[in-house]
């Protein structure tokens, strides 16, 4: 019997939304007790900031460029490396609860597998994986997925409308009707995306991927060793938890946050000093990426927006802390946690109200960038609790499931095991992570390449829509951690871009050929 | 309205090609997610395999141009034009192209993905003279159970 693996994911969460990271709004006790046992990690960063290139990385153990997936859209293929599969094959139980997306979810036609699972209510089918071999689904015996709300046909909105019916159209509608991401405001600020939600709390879709995560637990013989990836959709918009639990946070006692500059000239200014998309976004002159609403301006933004999106936030994020609780306590009454490994991460980060904007897009800073990451290694592994301040990826996470079950990398992951602690971290050359966004939609197209190293970020653009080649981020993390000056111009920092531009392109990951196609917007 | 064009080079002639693509009554034979098609008079209705049924208005259908033209006409979008061209290259080849304008501009996108996977299926299937593949969650059986 070996170790067993929690995989927690959530969506689109910020590094500083957890009490461990020195969040102060939202409650996190269960995160930050495992952050205290195990490995906490300063510096994770995502290879993209959408999810499905980010969700193919944790997958598969590489970078976008190489597993291919290089914009929202684009589906990974079935037969694409799986760290699950490799644990599946070496005797794992495997399981995937909640939000995948690997495949679009705009999907008429039914033409990709994960939707037709849960059309067809079947929990996996057989698949080439990579190396030929015929096994369950990407290496899922089990899958069980929910997103975010009761549209479409995944398994949680199939389970609302056959248990709870009335609750269906409880929820905000994600997409307008032009199958755009929903610009309509709500709550109590109208705030894009933000709506009181009258579900009951136990209906809500974080209640049941921890429900669910349980029930496959519970039917595990004592003795399986076993990898669930349990994938919480919130707090990714909409900003919809259930009314009834609003009343934890007071968003008109919400604080500010320090990366939205309150004056409108300073925040302007600051625009003015990144590349042009940032502002034309800002003024809603060009919406380059499908992620962001269409039909919202991001100069609209008020204060008390920011304050009513954050306090919602932060309640889903309350909500995911407990519904983990619940599932820990679970393995607990099954005997395994001193066997058990817990890691929580998400697949990147939210704008939320940094630089007066909202959600994502083409915007390589922390916001986006700086991911929670904590690791509590099964306690009967006797890891001394650390803070590591190495940059790490999430492309580092399937080497350490693999290390986790006592199996070597698989020669076709990128990445390397989580180190644990930053001596580790240097003797294994964790110096650098790369992260890239690709987007061309309906004639934009935006190309950017960043490194994170040596307490800096520097971003560089191909040409596009807005872009010749030339323009380019860098920022000190030490001096500047909001990242509102841009040195990219700056004669002090040349020798430091030019070092950094060096690195970046030395070291730039295999590119898939041929190029995948884009097959729908999200 | 949004744009989306799709084209393969298929290793057939262009009577060969047409004489599949160009028969509305077969799209369900090379175009994934599509479980039956039926043609009535200028109407033909598509059925896929989430369950949708969706009406369409063929416009032109030349066995001269090799131009096939429809329409979309159900609730899904608000326009659609869909043009599915074979060019003989001369070379017992030929160039397959499958255009999409759409409005909402998503739904340009989604139809157009989707497009992509029809051509290279119709070019899979008439360069390796393979059956169709059948509908449903994968190309082999399924393992699992009911959840």
């Amino acid at each position: 019997m070996g170790r067993k693996i929690l995989f927690v994911t959530t969506d689109q969460q910020r590094y500083d939304t957890l009490g461990c990271n020195g969040g102060t709004l939202a409650r996190t006790p269960v995160v930050d007790a495992l952050a205290a046992q195990g490995v906490r990690y300063e510096r994770a960063v995502p290879q993209s900031v959408v999810c499905m290139p980010s969700r193919s990385t944790m997958l598969t153990g590489q970078h976008p460029a190489t597993h291919g997936v290089w914009m929202n859209g684009v589906p990974l293929p079935v037969d694409a490396p799986s760290v699950a599969a490799e644990l599946q094959r070496a005797g794992y139980r495997t399981a995937l609860i909640g939000k995948a997306h690997f495949e679009p979810y705009l999907d008429p036609f039914g033409r990709f597998t994960e939707n037709m699972l849960a059309i067809e209510g079947v929990e996996t089918t057989d698949q080439p994986w990579f190396d030929g071999t015929i096994g369950p689904h990407r290496g899922f015996e089990h899958l069980e997925f929910a997103t975010h709300g009761a549209a479409g046909q995944h398994h949680y909105a199939r389970w609302l409308r056959e248990h709870h019916p009335e609750a269906v159209g409880m929820y905000y509608a994600t997409l307008d009707r032009s199958a755009n991401v929903n610009a309509a405001g709500g709550g109590d600020t109208d705030a894009p995306q933000a709506h009181h939600n009258q579900i009951e709390r136990g209906w809500y879709h974080t209640d049941w991927v921890a429900d669910r995560t349980i029930t496959w637990l519970d039917a595990l013989d004592a003795g399986d060793d076993w990898f669930a990836w349990m994938s919480f959709p919130d707090p990714h918009h909409p900003w919809d938890p259930p009314a009834s639990e609003m009343a934890r946070i007071d968003w008109r006692d919400v604080p500010l946050p320090a990366g939205y500059p309150v004056d409108r000239v300073e925040r302007e200014r600051n625009l003015d000093d990144k590349p042009r998309h940032w502002r034309l976004w800002y003024d809603g002159e060009l919406v380059s990426n499908y992620e962001a609403p269409r039909d919202w301006v991001p100069a609209t933004l008020t204060d008390d927006q920011v304050r009513e999106v954050n306090a919602r936030n932060a309640v889903e994020c309350e909500l995911i802390d407990e519904a983990l609780g619940r599932v820990l306590a679970a393995i607990d009454r099954r005997g395994w946690t001193d066997d058990v490994d817990v890691i929580f991460t998400t697949d990147h980060g939210e704008l939320q109200g940094d630089h007066g904007l909202l959600f994502k897009g083409p915007y390589h800073v922390d916001a986006l960038m700086r991911l929670p990451l904590v690791w509590r290694p099964a306690p009967s592994a006797a890891v001394a609790p650390a803070v590591v301040q190495r940059p790490v990826g999430l492309v580092d996470l399937a080497p350490t499931f693999c290390a986790i079950a006592g199996l070597g990398a698989a020669d076709w992951m990128q990445g390397a095991a989580l180190p644990v602690d930053d001596a580790d971290a240097d003797a294994r050359g964790f110096e650098r992570v790369l992260t890239q966004w690709d987007s061309e939609l309906f004639g934009v197209a935006v190309h950017v390449r960043t490194i994170t190293r040596d307490g800096w970020v520097c971003t560089a653009y191909g040409p596009g829509a807005v872009h010749d080649g030339t323009e380019g981020e860098l920022y000190d993390l030490a001096d500047d951690p909001l990242q509102q000056h841009n040195r990219w111009d700056d004669p002090a920092a040349a020798s430091m871009r030019a070092d950094l531009l060096a690195d970046l392109w030395d070291h730039q990951p295999v590119a898939r050929s041929p190029k995948l196609e884009l097959e729908a917007p999200v | 309205m949004a744009t989306v064009r799709r084209e393969t080079r298929i290793r057939r002639s262009a009577d060969d090609v047409w004489a599949l693509a160009g028969d509305p009554a077969r799209l369900h034979e090379w175009f994934p997610g599509m479980v039956a098609s039926s043609v009535d008079g200028p109407v033909r209705t598509v059925t896929t395999a989430t369950g949708i049924e969706m009406p369409e208005e063929i416009l032109t259908i030349d066995p001269i141009l090799r131009r096939f033209r429809y329409r979309i006409t159900s609730g899904l979008v608000r326009q659609h034009l869909g043009v599915i061209d074979v060019f003989d290259l001369g070379d017992d080849s030929s160039l397959v192209s499958y255009s999409t304008d759409a409005e909402p501009d998503a739904m340009a996108l989604i139809i157009g993905g989707a497009t992509g996977a029809a051509l290279a299926e119709l070019r899979r299937q008439l360069e390796d003279e393979a059956p169709p593949r059948p509908a449903g969650v994968s190309p082999v059986e399924h393992s699992g159970s009911a959840v």
